[in-house]
């Protein structure tokens, strides 16, 4: 299958040079496929984070490259980096991240407006999507007004506005109770079985080998190990 | 697109009702101050100019000085000026005629009650009557005005008619007879309303009459003078100077007597308005300067509480001029609502105030209030608002998205 994200030998070092200078990343590799469904596990403060920046294109390395379908992105500048992941980076926010003074609708209509989709054109595909998570009837609705669990469907469907090759979600059921969780994992499910890739960032074991199919283990900024479903089970690959 | 930053702008503002307003006041009072000022000034100059009743503008005035006072013109000068004055103008090659005239406080009675108004007197003779009608500009409404000699009549200005305009609580009407200090006399003719409160409110008597009626012997208010050429005005001025002084015994720069043209005094009073006017509006012009500030304060605070937002739309592809332009906007957005509000009630208050002008001055002035006014005030507030967002928008264009969503 086709690859879509490529880390490269990638180095992320803040504040380099200064005294109190911190390696988040050392020489990570990963590569995510058209269609998979991978998990970048880690306990807190391991580099997960970093990596989500980098594979979602908020951030470029110290060193190495990231390649977005082949294309070198580690030099794009801000604005150009803004445009691409917008149009092929959706994003899911364990706060879900909602534009709290927009209503459903208009938040999942913004990603279009950044990328100067027309007016119907918008109007039309966020209706689409929000019936796609069930929310038909909460369109008008705030956030506020919102359970935790519909906001973070609504994140989903705002993730999927500008119908992106790649769905990132960080810890995307840490604010959630189990059941709500698992609604929330349903969605993302069937979304990869329509043939979208996700990757979530979590450091919560349980989750990753119950949904994911392939898991990359993050420790003081580097790949411990790299697992993969197979048959359903759980083997060792080479890293 | 930009209509998509103008919306976003507007809920943001809506969202934060009090202290959208409380940004506004300063833009609002502002722009309220100027509107309403201009128009105001505006007004007032029109109804100033109105009293003046210019009918003729080679027409000069010759008054005594020397004491102020607020009484007619003239009246109550130490050294007042006498009818040889007059004869002796008369006689300059460059003065085409010179009238005495004479205005008075006086009481009037009718329908039992009393009150006190001006009047003026009309020469005796037809040539220097014609000359007085033209000058003044008074024409006649009803009946019909004083001719030559005619005695024991009088006519009126069209207030003074008016019941609901005087204070005598009933019309006046041709041939109706009322008392003027103590005094029967017969309204022969109304004169056509001016604007101006003076005449208006005037009674038009026969010089002999007034001079006996009120006993002021050969004293003279004013001296109308016509000069022969218009464009030699100045030189008139100097010939009759020099005439008064020597008549009256005083020397260059010590003159107790005064010379105007009816322009000059326009002029005079309508640069005293336009002083008024700019003072009030560089007070205005700093209450606008204090509003941008506090639009720039809350833009400001309002980046920083922000930053999450700005952090998740630039996750979710917003480009750093998309960033830019909502701040930028929205900090326009809030000079503009200041603006409109600012103009609305500047539009209301330059009514009201005319209104009251009107009713003060018995003038028929129309407030004016300008189009281009109101939308030079809206652009100007856009503007103003906008620039003060400008170094806030900058700084939320260059949020770093990373930072601002773990923050």
């Amino acid at each position: 299958m086709a690859e879509i994200i490529h880390l490269k030998g990638v180095w992320k070092i803040y504040k380099e040079g200064e005294e109190n200078q911190v390696i988040a990343l050392k020489n990570v590799n990963l590569k995510v496929r058209e269609g998979d469904f991978i998990a970048v596990m880690g306990p807190s403060g391991s580099g997960k984070s970093t990596s989500m920046n980098l594979i979602g294109s908020l951030d470029v390395p110290t060193r190495g490259s990231i390649f977005l379908d082949k294309h070198n992105i580690s030099n794009l500048s801000e604005s150009d980096l803004a445009q691409v992941r917008g149009r092929r980076i959706g994003f899911i926010f364990q706060q879900f991240n909602l534009i709290p003074n927009l209503t459903a609708k208009e938040n999942v209509m913004l990603p279009m407006i950044f990328q100067e989709t027309d007016e119907f054109e918008r109007e039309k595909k966020a209706e689409e999507l929000l019936k796609l998570v069930e929310l038909s009837d909460r369109m008008d609705h705030y956030p506020g007004e919102l359970s935790g669990g519909q906001q973070q469907r609504v994140a989903i469907a705002r993730a999927l506005a500008n119908d992106p090759e790649v769905i990132l979600a960080d810890e995307p059921t840490g604010n959630l109770d189990t059941h709500t969780g698992d609604v929330v994992m349903k969605f993302l499910n069937d979304l990869n079985n329509k043939g979208k890739t996700i990757i979530i960032v979590t450091h919560d074991p349980d989750l990753a080998m119950k949904h994911t199919k392939k898991i990359y283990w993050i420790k003081d900024g580097q790949i411990e190990k790299i697992t993969e479903r197979v048959k359903g089970k759980w083997k060792d690959l080479k890293k | 697109m930009i209509k998509d930053y103008f919306n976003l702008a507007f809920k943001n503002l809506k969202k934060r009702g009090a202290r959208t307003w409380l940004t506004l006041i300063g833009i609002l009072i502002g722009v309220a101050a100027v509107v309403s000022l201009i128009s105001l000034g505006n007004g007032l100059k029109a109804a100033v100019n109105s009293q003046f009743n210019i009918g003729s503008t080679e027409v000069l005035t010759v008054q005594a000085g020397g004491v102020n006072n607020y009484g007619p013109p003239g009246s109550g000068a130490a050294k007042p000026l006498v009818q040889a004055d007059t004869d002796a103008i008369n006689k300059l090659s460059d003065v085409e005629v010179a009238i005495s005239r004479n205005i008075k406080n006086i009481k009037v009675e009718f329908n039992k009650k009393v009150l006190f108004t001006y009047v003026a007197s009309i020469p005796d003779n037809a040539k220097d009557i014609n000359y007085v009608y033209k000058f003044t500009g008074l024409e006649i409404d009803s009946g019909k005005l004083l001719g030559a000699g005619e005695r024991g009549a009088i006519v009126i200005g069209n207030n003074l008619a008016k019941g609901n305009k005087n204070s005598f609580d009933r019309d006046i009407h041709i041939g109706d007879n009322i008392m003027v200090n103590g005094k029967n006399f017969r309204v022969q003719g109304i004169l056509k309303k001016t604007g101006s409160l003076i005449y208006d409110n005037v009674i038009l008597m026969n010089g002999i009459d007034m001079k006996n009626l009120l006993g002021y012997g050969n004293n003279v208010d004013i001296i109308a003078v016509k000069v022969v050429s218009k464009d030699m005005i100045n030189q008139t001025i100097n010939d009759i100077e020099k005439l008064m002084r020597k008549r009256r015994n005083v020397k260059v720069g010590e003159e107790d007597f005064d010379i105007s043209t009816p322009e000059a005094t326009l002029s005079s009073v309508n640069s005293i308005l336009s002083g008024i006017q700019i003072f009030i509006i560089i007070i205005a012009s700093i209450s606008i300067a204090v509003g941008a500030i506090g639009i720039t304060n809350t833009m400001t605070t309002s980046v920083l509480e922000r930053k999450r937002e700005i952090g998740i739309m630039k996750a979710i592809g917003a480009r750093n001029e998309q960033i830019f332009y909502q701040f930028f906007i929205e900090a326009g957005l809030l000079g503009l609502i200041g603006g409109l509000v600012g103009a609305a009630l500047g539009v209301a208050v330059g009514y009201l105030g005319t209104s009251a002008l009107n009713a003060f001055l018995s003038s028929t002035t129309r407030p004016s209030v300008s189009i281009w006014l109101v939308i030079f005030t809206l652009l100007g507030s856009f503007i103003v608002g906008a620039v003060s967002g400008l170094v806030p928008a900058l700084k939320a264009a260059k949020e770093n998205p990373v930072e601002d969503i773990r923050g």
